[in-house]
């Protein structure tokens, strides 16, 4: 347990140190737009709202929340 | 060399939105408008409004008539970008003939380890007024908190992957002062007659959910993306999201997306399609939303890029489709505008709608 928890303490001090194992020049395909979770925010915060009118789950689904009056 | 966290992009929707289904039609626009410093700041408003025309079962099993109303949503809202770090703040309020919200939200969110890795945490706070149009001395009030994280994770050069968890919290009348539960008014006779009573609701809930998302870009130019999301709350419900979605484009102009959602959920432990008798409980409810059922959704979407690097004022812009057939289907809610059953015979609700959203981005 004690070798877990210094291995623990260990990766949490050496994470800003953490070389990043995709470079930057790497990144062309996350760069396009189709990669992107939220590709025009007004029209899926709309989707969200006519879901959470209908459905009781709420919450996690990416944008602010809170107060939407969708009673 | 040292990146800087992005500000969103300068931007302008003009949407149309419509549903359609169940008995009510809702249409509007939703107008964003964000523009900012191309530094630090960037600031945004967004005009939404909903124009309701309701013949829903709840209105026809009421003995209401078709009613029409509007809500109207206003938010503004800033980012600011420092080095590696968005802070950002906004403030809505929604308003209709019954019911006001204002809520303000306050997020800030950190990218780290060689930006692969960005984590957020936010917060937001609002305050609802109910009215109820056919008594005006009706006035209640309700009070929400949402509490967010997330954590949004470059795997490989070709997958990314997004954990997210909200809390929220709600205090205060959550009932809908429309709603009616339905009761035996005869326990014990050999056919059983109804009346309908007040619904009662707790006056707090709190409801966690997780979700889990990946987005994979395909060895040609394409990307699926993996949804999946459980929720839970303290009125017993349980409900879990997935969906799946593909996003194919055609040459430089042309963008289709594919998806399909489903989602299922448990019924509050207060709630029941036909209480045995008169006050059998101390809380009661009879809302299709808090009962048991199934929605599977399908949708088709389609966009149009008008210009790219054309000069000027307009950066790009795009035209945008999209359609969404959603079935809703029932397992405790029964359809009581039919006739010629036994109480408690009636045949299970269900229906589906239509959503679409067409809309005009441009980029400057």
């Amino acid at each position: 347990m004690r070798i877990l928890t210094t291995l623990f303490i260990f990766s949490i001090l050496s994470g800003c140190a953490i070389e990043p194992w995709v470079k930057p020049y790497e990144r062309q395909n996350l760069a396009d737009p189709i990669m992107s979770f939220d590709r025009d925010g007004v029209s899926s915060s709309y989707m969200h709202h006519v879901y959470q009118a209908r459905e009781s789950a709420r919450g996690a689904e990416g944008g602010t929340g809170g107060g939407c009056g969708c009673n | 060399m040292v990146r800087a966290a992005v500000l969103p992009e300068d931007r302008t929707d003009i949407l149309f939105h419509s549903y359609d289904g169940g008995g009510i039609t809702i249409t509007g626009p939703s107008i964003l408008v964000r523009k900012g410093d191309e530094k630090s700041f960037s600031v945004f408003g967004n005009y939404y409004v909903d124009n309701i025309t309701s013949a829903s079962i709840d209105v026809e099993v009421s003995g209401a008539s078709q009613y029409n109303e509007s809500r109207t949503e206003h938010t503004l809202g800033i980012d600011y970008v420092h080095d590696k770090t968005t802070l950002s703040l906004s403030h809505t309020t929604s308003t209709e003939n019954d019911f006001d919200a204002v809520s303000t939200s306050f997020g800030i969110s950190q990218d780290m380890f060689g930006d692969l890795t960005t984590v957020s945490i936010g917060f937001s706070q609002g305050d609802d007024t109910i009215r109820n149009s056919t008594d005006p001395l009706f006035r209640e009030y309700a009070d929400r908190k949402n509490y967010r994280a997330g954590i949004t994770q470059i795997l490989t050069k070709d997958l990314v992957m997004n954990l997210s968890h909200e809390t929220i919290t709600d205090e205060g009348f959550l009932n809908n002062p429309y709603r009616s539960i339905r009761y035996v008014n005869n326990p014990g006779a050999p056919i059983l007659n109804y009346s309908f009573g007040q619904e009662i609701y707790p006056n707090t809930r709190t409801s966690n959910s997780n979700a889990f998302k990946v987005r994979y870009y395909l060895p040609y130019r394409a990307a699926v993306q993996f949804e999946y999301r459980i929720f839970n709350d303290t009125w017993g419900i349980d409900a879990t999201t997935t969906e799946i979605g593909y996003t194919h484009p055609l040459g430089d102009k042309w963008v289709f997306d594919l998806r399909y959602r489903n989602y299922e959920q448990s019924a509050a432990n207060f709630y029941s399609d036909l209480f045995p008798f008169e006050d059998s409980q101390n809380f009661m409810g009879r809302d299709k939303e808090l009962s048991p059922f199934v929605s599977n959704t399908i949708g088709l979407g389609v966009s149009y890029e008008f210009t790219k690097n054309s000069g000027g004022f307009i950066d790009k812009g795009t035209v945008n489709f999209n359609i969404d057939h959603i079935q809703f289907d029932y397992s405790d809610f029964r359809d009581l505008r039919s006739t010629g059953y036994l109480t408690g015979d009636e045949p299970l609700y269900e229906f589906s709608s239509n959503v679409i959203r067409f809309f005009v981005s441009i980029w400057y």
